[in-house]
């Protein structure tokens, strides 16, 4: 599974990296709804403002918006001349498949809350206090949220509605994270990362029981698509 | 010995929709079977279903010593499908490409280079992106991966089709190659004279069935007042329930 998932991950970012899509419309896109928070909420002057209160929350609503571009850039590669198909044919353990293509968009994921972390730092007014827990935090919520964003979209995959069905099924599912994500976010900002660490075990159950759930449905979910 | 392929009233279905509404064909190892019919018989779903891409609903299926109705995964990577799709990624290079396929199927790379000699894709064409490509180029991609994966079986869906007459030429090569290897050919083709110059013999499917050849037990043949190839063209739901089965 581990030789196919490196593999399938490799081919994922290779495409990324010549394609530019994450970087070109992803992280733009990203910065632009957090521009966009802090000028229906703004401004932000102090930490009493509701921009800088708000901020852990307003930080992972556009991290899960993200997400959603980016589960479903990384199924449209697979739409485009009968890859899917091909991935089908290709005899890969649907397991090694599933880990693989979350990998790659966690890896998107992890280096896109790098950048927009330092935008609400800037334009929310907040200093990034409590590193270990935001990036423990980070990580955990990274992996529920592509292990969910990995098994809707092969789901959604085969659908005609693809586009619009992708989102009304990740959104729901990954409630708990932006909750759980939040609350640790807001612990850590706050300078009392105790009060964190009990959203975070909840990232992490959050995170292990999805990713093990995908290695075990993503096989008859891709035959389904 | 084992037949290569071996079905027995096979039967496919895509939702109530019939693919395939009971083949049966036996083809030997090494053999090369030139499948024939008109558009929407079910040519390339019997491809599809011996690549073990589309399910079977009914009746029994062996391709390559694997039963298809309890594991199509450990199939895969002992077949090569040259679809109507190329199965290639726009952003990867030539290479790229055949090198994942080949990779994913763990087969040896040392045989990509070759392959990609063999379909005439030297140079630069090696590194260029397969978005770039033009539908033939595109064409001989995919048989590079076809070729570079050694697969033991090679399904063809309509090779010729977007080549020039180099490329058509260097096709039929490859065939007689592989055939000679032992490999086993599945060609669907309506350049009836090319196909049936390479191939062993020839099977003509029609409505979902194979008509001759290997007539089905009790069911008519081409020519007669039977359904066979009463719907030219292909199939409709209405056949599912003639099939006899469950697509609740």
């Amino acid at each position: 599974m581990w030789r196919d998932a490196l593999l399938v991950a490799g081919k994922d970012l290779r495409i990324e990296a010549r394609s530019k899509v994450a970087l070109g419309q992803v992280v733009p896109f990203a910065l632009v709804v957090v521009l966009l928070f802090g000028l229906a909420l703004g401004p932000a002057v102090g930490r009493g403002s509701v921009l800088s209160q708000a901020a852990p929350g307003l930080f992972w609503v556009a991290v899960l918006l993200a997400a959603v571009l980016a589960v479903q850039r990384s199924f449209a590669i697979e739409a485009l001349d009968g890859a899917s198909d091909g991935l089908r044919l290709s005899g890969l353990d649907p397991a090694g498949i599933f880990v693989g293509k979350a990998a790659a968009v966690a890896g998107q994921l992890l280096a896109l809350e790098v950048v927009l972390a330092g935008a609400v730092a800037l334009l929310y007014d907040r200093h990034l206090a409590g590193g270990l827990l935001l990036a423990a935090s980070c990580v955990a919520a990274t992996a529920g949220l592509v292990a969910v964003g990995t098994i809707y979209g092969v789901v959604s995959s085969g659908a005609r509605q693809r586009e619009t069905l992708l989102p009304l099924l990740f959104f729901p599912m990954v409630a708990p994270i932006l909750l759980a994500a939040t609350k640790s976010w807001d612990a850590a900002l706050a300078g009392t990362p105790g009060r964190g660490i009990a959203w975070l075990d909840v990232l992490a159950v959050f995170a292990v029981a999805y990713l093990a759930m995908g290695t075990v449905a993503f096989g008859p979910l891709l035959e389904d698509a | 010995m084992v037949p290569a392929v071996r079905l027995r009233d096979a039967v496919s279905l895509a939702g109530r929709f019939p693919l395939l509404a009971g083949v049966t064909l036996d083809v030997a190892e090494g053999e090369v079977v030139h499948l024939r019919g008109p558009n929407g018989a079910g040519k390339s779903s019997l491809l599809r279903l011996c690549a073990g891409l589309a399910a079977i609903t009914s009746g029994t299926a062996v391709v390559l010593g694997h039963d298809l109705r309890a594991d199509r995964q450990s199939l895969r990577r002992e077949v090569g499908l040259l679809g109507h799709a190329s199965f290639l990624y726009d952003d990867l290079s030539v290479e790229r490409n055949v090198v994942f396929a080949v990779r994913a199927a763990h087969a040896d790379v040392a045989g990509v280079d070759d392959a990609l000699d063999r379909l005439g894709l030297v140079g630069r064409l090696r590194t260029t992106l397969v978005g770039s490509l033009s539908a033939g180029q595109r064409r001989r991609t995919a048989l590079a991966v076809v070729v570079a994966r050694a697969a033991r079986l090679w399904l063809l869906d309509e090779p010729h089709a977007g080549l020039d007459g180099e490329g058509r030429t260097l096709v039929d090569d490859l065939v007689r190659d592989a055939s000679r290897r032992g490999t086993t050919v599945l060609l669907a083709s309506h350049e009836l004279d090319r196909a049936a110059g390479l191939a062993d013999r020839t099977v003509t499917v029609v409505g979902g069935r194979v008509v001759d050849g290997e007539q089905p037990v009790g069911r008519p043949g081409p020519g007669t007042s039977g359904v066979v190839g009463a719907r030219p063209g292909g199939l409709d739901t209405a056949d599912a329930d003639e099939v006899g089965c469950d697509v609740a």
